[in-house]
């Protein structure tokens, strides 16, 4: 991959104009203006609070680290990485990366940032007693260590052409050597000004950011409300100018009031039929296709999400994906198939539960929908509703069907190891397919990017085709905010532009 | 004793004659802590997961758990913790935070003031709302006013409380835009900041709390305005008003007074929906956080502080009741 400066400039221009948002399109345009000062509600806010990007677990947290520190790279709206507190990061194998760091760049106690920084930043995730959330992601850095002052080299225990992307995650944003415990000191957009755990956080516009002219606002305040009515009455009342995770029903509320606008982000986000293929009946081929085939997925689009999600294809890569495989064929509602497979499998008058949950969004009212077409193929589903605590431990991948629910990764390659690979911990419909594991390191190490595209669009078919697991849509995620807040776009990582809005969003009054 | 109870005296006699009551009660008080504290921390033990696992999440790989667990000091026997535990609440340090990795004394200081306040501003609009609406109710048993007072009331008691707060926000906030919908309560905010915030999640927890007390306070009374003695003094010409103030109070304080304390007690810990709703930095949400962080220290102070200020209010409102009452005074 050529990671150089010069691509990264005519890359980031073009995506900057890439997506607008509707209702943001004319005046965003305008030049970003400094000052302002808002207050952004998030979902949920506790004593795990945290300062350590390590140690992340909630968008809250994510929101806070991206103010207050930088990370090497970062992800543009085109799901493509690039360089940032790095000025280049480089690798002729895919496995001994060269990292060069920007010169001149300050932490927020006036120190500079060094190699060592680095180093301690990356390999702080090898120490178990640290308890970081993504150890086994670090468990790939085989040695980080510095070379020179501002270079360093990163290399790993096999080949990864992701690995600049996985760098851009709230969890390796770079803190400075010696701190064990970081206390937000950090060289990013925003300074610390008032954190308290469960209660909120307070940043302040960093005036000494090694990007010139940003960010735009003065001050922005974080609370959570974890009641989806109170925070949309919240923006509404104008005690917030901007809210995370609006429910479809909501919109129409917060779309009337002529002073409030959405941010809609398609994102790969989905909940997902599993049927085990190590139990039966879900383990027979024929009644999968016929499962698959009893999906109305323009019903599920409409109906449960009110438009706001993306038809999905039973693979986890949705269509706005740079290696997103046009080619496969889209499954459709087809009850004359799914009879013709349910007479084939022999199943016909099977009786089998399926479990969801509040937990696994939409799954219930999916579930419904299926015992519906089901009854129609001569499949009698029941539907079995589990309280949302404790269901993913006890419930999800347990019974021959249930729901599941992933979000976003920032890679295809985390997606498909994690969830899909033969010995993954969460191959949820425990399928085994060694030509899939092959393409998947494969993939992986390929520099190539043409070439990593039609791997990947090989996977997806694979998985569409013979995967227990039926991904009806990819859920957009919502979020509200006041019209007077300009400068988001979507970057499709999650809600708030991937959680980094704070680097780009200016007040317009 | 007896031969002193003459006007001047009794006040006195009367207090010294509760102090033994109050000695014991604070006896009995602190075996109930301990039983509390040992019942809290044997049925949260029972749950799934420690703090270390909830704190690393699904993603956990079994060294980073066993780790952590002894950083905590999660690995030593439950009998142990528990012991250093009580050793040092003994000495009026309850511990630190496992998750939030600060004193538990902080945590607790950040948020029981906004408590106590909450409790303080509702107590002070329902109890004399609910008083005059208890007893004028009672009064005019049977009345148009009585029967009003009684649907009003009936209805307040049977609304949950999110209902309110979420009318309150939509007609209040959204609509007339007059308070806010989130109660922002920080130090630097202004007294008046602190009182608009406040107003939404005192309204909607004097709702339920009035109706509760109004419905105790008028049953309490309707009681005693049925007696031989209210009859015998009315007879003699003593006007209403005085029977109802000087003769029926008197006897019907003690069951006011005990709903009054728990109704407050309810204010401090049960004060979780409104909390949630309105985004109160409160007690209730914070020993609701412990229990879903397995922060066993938080939780424990949390329950030892709720368990406190209940056994507290209901002592004082026996001993209220006690003094109030003449009859009450002599045994």
């Amino acid at each position: 991959m050529d990671f150089t400066r010069r691509t990264l400039i005519g890359s980031g221009l073009a995506a900057a104009g890439a997506i607008t948002l509707p209702g943001l399109s004319g005046p965003a345009r305008a030049v970003p203006r400094r000052g302002g000062s808002i207050r952004v509600a998030m979902q949920s806010s506790s004593t795990a609070d945290t300062l350590d990007p390590a140690k992340g677990a909630m968008a809250t947290d994510y929101v806070r680290h991206f103010c207050l520190y930088s990370g090497l790279t970062r992800m543009e709206g085109d799901l493509r990485p690039r360089p940032f507190l790095a000025q280049s990061i480089e690798s002729a194998d895919r496995i001994t990366w060269h990292v060069d760091l920007r010169r001149g760049v300050r932490f927020a106690d006036g120190r500079e940032l060094t190699s060592a920084d680095v180093v301690h930043s990356l390999q702080r995730h090898l120490d178990p007693k640290l308890g970081s959330k993504v150890a086994s992601i670090a468990k790939q850095f085989a040695d980080v260590r510095t070379d020179g002052r501002h270079g360093v080299i990163i290399r790993l225990t096999g080949a990864n052409a992701d690995l600049p992307a996985i760098l851009s995650q709230s969890h390796f944003l770079i803190v400075p050597a010696g701190e064990d415990k970081p206390t937000g000191n950090g060289s990013g957009p925003f300074r610390l000004a008032d954190f308290r755990p469960g209660v909120r956080t307070v940043v302040t516009r960093n005036t000494e950011y090694w990007r010139n002219g940003e960010p735009y606002l003065d001050r922005i305040e974080i609370i959570a409300i974890p009641d989806e009515i109170g925070r949309v009455n919240a923006l509404l009342a104008g005690d917030v100018q901007l809210i995370i995770a609006v429910q479809p029903l909501s919109t129409r509320r917060i779309e009337r009031s002529a002073q409030h606008g959405i941010l809609t982000t398609p994102s790969p986000l989905y909940t997902d039929l599993v049927m085990r293929q190590t139990e039966l009946p879900t383990g027979n081929r024929d009644f999968v296709a016929a499962v698959k085939h009893l999906i109305d997925r323009p019903l599920i689009k409409r109906a449960l999400f009110r438009g706001y999600a993306t038809i999905g294809n039973d693979q986890p890569i949705p269509p706005f994906h740079p290696y997103f495989n046009p080619a496969v064929p889209q499954t459709v509602l087809d009850i004359d198939r799914a009879k013709w497979h349910v007479a084939r499998s022999g199943l016909k008058g099977v009786r089998l539960p399926i479990y969801c949950s509040p937990a696994a969004a939409g799954s219930v009212d999916m579930a419904s929908v299926l015992q519906e077409y089901g009854a129609q193929a001569g499949l009698e589903f029941a539907v079995n509703r589990m309280p949302a605590d404790g269901y993913w431990s006890t419930h999800w991948m347990k019974h021959p069907m249930s729901f599941g629910n992933t979000n976003p990764r920032p890679t295809a390659d985390l997606v498909f190891s994690q969830f899909f690979r033969s010995d993954a911990e969460w191959n949820e419909s425990g399928w085994k397919n060694p030509r899939f594991d092959m393409l998947l390191t494969e993939a992986r190490a390929e520099a190539d990017e043409a070439r990593r595209k039609e791997l990947y669009g090989e996977m997806q078919r694979l998985v569409h085709d013979q995967c227990g697991v039926a991904i009806p849509v990819f859920i957009n995620m919502l979020d509200g905010h006041d019209r007077r807040l300009k400068g988001m776009t979507a970057i499709p990582l999650g809600g708030l532009m991937g959680y980094r809005f704070a680097e780009y969003a200016w007040w317009d009054a | 004793m007896v031969g002193r109870v003459s006007g001047g005296a009794a006040p006195r006699s009367a207090i010294s004659g509760v102090l033994p009551l109050i000695a014991k009660r604070i006896g009995s008080a602190l075996v109930t802590l301990l039983l509390v504290s040992a019942v809290v921390f044997t049925i949260s033990g029972l749950l799934p997961g420690d703090a270390a696992q909830e704190t690393l999440g699904q993603s956990a790989t079994p060294e980073q758990v066993a780790a952590l667990r002894h950083e905590m000091g999660l690995d030593r026997p439950a009998l142990t913790r528990y012991v250093d535990w009580l050793g040092g609440m003994a000495q009026g340090d309850p511990g630190r935070s496992l998750v939030a990795n600060m004193p538990v004394r902080e945590v607790i200081s950040a948020r029981l003031p906004n408590s106590l306040m909450l409790a303080g501003f509702t107590a002070l609009v329902s109890v004399p709302l609910a008083l005059a609406i208890g007893i004028a109710s009672a009064i005019n048993r049977g009345g148009r006013l009585d029967r009003t007072l009684n649907v009003l009331t009936l209805s307040a008691v049977a609304v949950p409380e999110f209902l309110v707060a979420t009318l309150g926000v939509l007609v209040f906030s959204v609509k007339l835009l007059w308070l806010p919908s989130i109660a922002l309560v920080s130090e630097d905010a202004s007294l008046w900041d602190t009182l608009r915030s406040c107003a939404l999640p005192v309204l909607s927890l004097s709702v339920v709390v009035i109706a509760q007390m109004a419905r105790m306070t008028r049953a309490a009374v309707a009681d005693q305005l049925d007696r031989p003695y209210v009859e015998m003094a009315r007879l003699k010409g003593v006007p209403f008003r005085r029977v109802v103030l000087f003769h029926v109070m008197p006897n019907a304080v003690g069951p006011i007074v005990n709903a009054v304390a728990l109704s407050l007690s309810y204010l401090l810990g049960g004060a979780i929906i409104v909390e949630t709703i309105f985004n109160f930095p409160g007690l209730a949400s914070l020993m609701v956080n412990a229990v879903t962080s397995r922060d066993m220290p938080l939780l424990q102070a949390c329950a030892m502080i709720f368990c406190a200020i209940y056994l507290t209010l209901v002592l004082v409102a026996d001993v209220v009741a006690i003094l109030a009452n003449p009859r009450l005074r002599a045994q």
